[in-house]
């Protein structure tokens, strides 16, 4: 036997049938954390906070296993439930919508009302019927696990159960197949190319040049700055429209007022200090504009507007 | 510890996942409440199969963790189409069927 199993197994063989002490501490460890995180499934608003309840649950369930005298069931409820069945709920989560909660309304009257009732009186019913019932002194798999408990459940299922097994294969490629199904999406209608999407632009008037990319300064160099329109204002255009409905653009009125002191360190003498005041001017006030052509450098409108004996 | 409680333990959550089937809106937790029910299911099969001395618990548990995988692959799929029509994953606006 490799080393890695060794603890397990151990477990697995020390929890003693019926009064073993690490059953009961399982039992009242895992136990009350099952049935709140299952609460938390209830009771979550949020549904991913709910599927992370539920990942507790199966996790909680696998190590419950594992005391059960199951580790074979143990590790394959970690890996197929909270590794593969989890992921898959996450990914749903994640397409549908991660902030996707239950509305409010209820469609037919008193339903949550009704529902908590049958659930509680479902609990009662069973706990009653359970109370009442005795069972024979519990037998304990040590002896059916006497080669192993992999050996024990292959047996069965190889044997008794050869036929289930089979089947369940048929079931998961019919599952395969459905899910390829109900995946797919038919084409209806031409897929869009580049001539296309530039045609139905001009079509409707919208705007034909490329979007202007964000502004890039000497001291400030990211995606959240504004370019700066030839009168200084910033255009709203250049920035990620995801960021100006987060609030999260750059104010640029700072920048343009460091531009003397940019000036000033690229050119000790001071020869650009007059448009640097004159670009300053323009940025106070100059009206927010959201067309026209992006300047976002200085240079450019120290060419195009510096007087003609600065000699540059 | 008797090995009852494990089954008292199953019958709470599978309580507790059918109460999430009936009352939440949502097709995602309320598949995940179908998940719950199922897991308890499993937890009473491996209790008892420790109570009789017989692997042939855990044997159906295990078939139900593969029956609950196909089921979870078919449905989730059969949710995100409904989404797709509908824009939407409450189990209330798939009424299509009423009268």
């Amino acid at each position: 036997m490799s080393a890695p199993l060794q603890p397990l197994v151990t477990v697995a063989d020390t929890a003693a049938v019926g009064s073993g002490v690490s059953d009961g501490i399982v039992f009242w460890t895992l136990g009350p954390l099952m049935v709140l995180a299952a609460l938390g499934l209830l009771f979550a608003p949020k549904a991913v906070h709910a599927a992370l309840s539920m990942a507790v649950v199966m996790v909680s369930l696998g190590g419950v296993y594992v005391a059960l005298q199951a580790p074979f069931l143990g590790m394959v409820q970690v890996f197929v439930y909270t590794g593969a069945v989890m992921m898959l709920f996450l990914f749903v989560l994640m397409l549908v919508g991660v902030d996707s909660s239950d509305s409010l309304v209820e469609t037919i009257r008193g339903q949550r009302v009704a529902g908590g009732l049958a659930a509680a009186g479902f609990l009662a019913f069973v706990l009653v019927a359970l109370g009442r019932t005795t069972f024979d002194a519990p037998v304990g798999l040590a002896a059916v696990n006497a080669d192993g408990n992999i050996t024990g459940i292959a047996a069965l299922i190889f044997s008794r159960y050869v036929w289930a097994f089979e089947m369940t294969a048929a079931l998961l490629v019919v599952a395969v197949l459905g899910a390829m199904v109900l995946a797919h999406r038919e084409r209806t209608g031409e897929r869009a190319t580049q001539r296309s999407i530039s045609e139905n632009r001009l079509r409707r008037g919208q705007r034909m040049t490329p979007l202007p990319p964000p502004g890039v300064f000497a001291r400030h160099n990211a995606v959240d700055t504004p370019a700066l329109l030839p009168d200084g204002s910033p255009s709203e255009l250049s920035v990620s429209r995801v960021l100006a409905a987060r609030g999260q653009t750059a104010p640029t009125t700072e920048l343009v007022t460091a531009v003397p002191a940019i000036q000033a360190d690229m050119d000790p003498e001071g020869r650009g200090s007059r448009t640097a005041a004159r670009v300053r001017e323009d940025g106070r006030n100059g009206a927010p504009r959201t067309g026209g052509a992006a300047v976002n450098t200085v240079d450019t409108v120290q060419t195009d507007a510096a007087p003609p004996e600065q000699g540059h | 510890m008797d090995l009852i409680n494990w089954v008292y333990l199953s019958v709470v959550l599978f309580t507790i996942g059918a109460a999430t089937v009936l009352i939440r809106r949502n097709a995602i937790v309320v598949f995940m409440g179908v998940e719950l029910m199922l897991n308890a299911a499993n937890l009473a099969f491996v209790a008892f199969a420790q109570m009789n001395g017989d692997l042939t618990g855990q044997t159906v548990a295990l078939f139900v963790m593969l029956v609950a995988a196909a089921e979870v692959v078919i449905g989730l799929a059969i949710i995100m189409a409904i989404f797709r029509a509908r824009r939407s994953a409450s189990v209330d606006d798939a009424n299509l069927l009423k009268y």
